[in-house]
This record gives structure tokens, sequence and C-alpha cells, in this order.
């Protein structure tokens, strides 16, 4: 399925991307983020496990169980630090 | 409770000042079962926590679209939990300096114990649910502000399980 995936903050630095559209096979957030990881590069550190990472669904604060849909939005971004 | 999304909004994120008495005044406005009204303002400090260095200036990230979705949920949420009329939630982004505001959470009811709940209760879900990201400008470089864990304990004492860290 297709979807785009929106970074943030440190890992939008990181990756010096903002913004990227995925081709992929993953039924769930956690296999796209491994998907991912699996580029290496950047892609690998900034999303690696072991590092904080959330995620949204569609605009939805989600956990990595989330299932993927189809022309979904994801964004992955480190732990918020409004307010 | 009553509001009007179309005339008045619940959430603003914005870049520009916010006037905590003329946001108050609009809140309350003509609303006689009004007998308390809460507000919290967070502002830019010069220290960031732990820090040696002041800050000469703070960059505000977030993510558009999710931000106000976000906030208007918590808004929700809050209005089911306490016994609240009307609830105004201000969050600035882009460049601040030290002294600046950044926030603003107001909230009516007719007793005190509400409202002063209510502001709390929003405070603590916007610090660890709102897409916002912080970066800090020091002499020293710049730096992304880390999440804390007190404020996850914060937003747990509420019995809302979400951690951010």
């Amino acid at each position: 399925m297709k979807v785009t995936v929106k970074y943030f903050a440190s890992i939008r630095e990181a990756l010096g991307v903002s913004s990227e559209a995925i081709e992929t096979s993953a039924v769930t957030l956690a296999a796209l983020r491994d998907e991912l990881i699996a580029i290496g590069g950047a892609h690998g550190q900034s999303l690696a496990r072991g590092r904080a990472v959330r995620m949204a669904l569609n605009q939805v604060m989600s956990d990595e169980t989330t299932a993927l849909l189809d022309g979904a939005e994801v964004a992955f971004f480190p732990p918020v630090t409004g307010g | 409770m009553s509001h009007s999304r179309t005339s008045s909004p619940r959430v603003s994120i914005q870049a520009h000042d916010f006037d905590l008495s003329a946001e108050v005044a609009a809140l309350r406005a003509q609303d006689s079962r009004v007998g308390a009204v809460c507000s919290f303002v967070g502002t830019v400090r010069e220290h960031s926590a732990g820090a040696a260095d002041p800050i000469s200036s703070m960059e505000l990230e977030h993510y558009p679209g999710m931000t106000e979705k976000a906030i208007e949920a918590m808004i929700d949420e809050a209005c089911q939990r306490f016994d609240i009329y009307r609830v105004r939630v201000i969050h600035r982004i882009g460049r601040l300096q030290p002294l600046d505001q950044i926030v603003l959470v107001a909230v009516t009811s007719a007793h005190r114990g509400e409202s002063f709940a209510a502001c709390e209760f929003l405070m603590d879900y916007l610090k660890t649910q709102a897409p916002f990201w912080k970066k800090e400008q020091t002499a020293q470089g710049v730096r992304w502000v880390d999440a804390r864990s007190s404020d996850d304990a914060a937003l747990a004492r509420w019995g809302v399980l979400g951690s951010n860290i």
C-alpha cells in the first residue's frame, strides 16, 4: 500500500526530509518503522529500536500495534515538548 | 455545554501573542452561569531545566492539522470529566524570546473546583500529547528540548495512560 510519511523536529533534521511517499507491505506502524530502519543510514539511526519515537496515523497519536491503512498519513517524531 | 465553534474557536495555534484579560472576558461574556474562571499562562524562561547557558530564543515547531485535532479532543475529554462551561486554548508557534507567553488554557465553570481541576488536567495532557517541539538557541548553539518523565507522571495522576517518553 501507499502511505505518506511525515517527520518532525530532530528526526526531520536528521533525515533531511519532512515528508516522503512510501510503498510498503507493512500491516502495522511497527512493521513500517522496521522497514524504514532497514533502509539504513539516517533512517536506520533516527528510527532505531531503543530510541524514543512517537507516531501518529492520520493525525491521531497511535502506538506501534496500530494497523496501517492504504493512503494513510503516518508521522514519526520525538517525544513532544509543547506547553 | 454551549459554545459556538464557528464564531469563537476553542483552539488557536498562532505565531502572534495573546491578551489574557481579553480572552477571559470573551470566554465568560454574557454567561451568568459562570462563577469561576481559571486560567494558566506558560511563558518562556531564560534558563532551561538544569542548563547553565541562558537561551536567547526558542523555536516552536508543530504538526499542522494534528495539533488542533489533538487539543480539541483533549478539551472534549475535559468537558466529560469536569462540570465546566467553556474552554479556550491558545498555543504559540514560531520564534519566541524569554518572557514571551507560550500557552493559554482558560476554563469557566459555576464553582472553582471544577475549573481549577480542568485547567490543570488540560495542561498536563497538552505537555505530553500535543505535537509541539521546542528548540532552544544559546551561545553554545542549538538544542532540542528533551521531554520530561515528570510530565508523564503528571498525566498519569489523572488516570490517563499515554506515555510520552
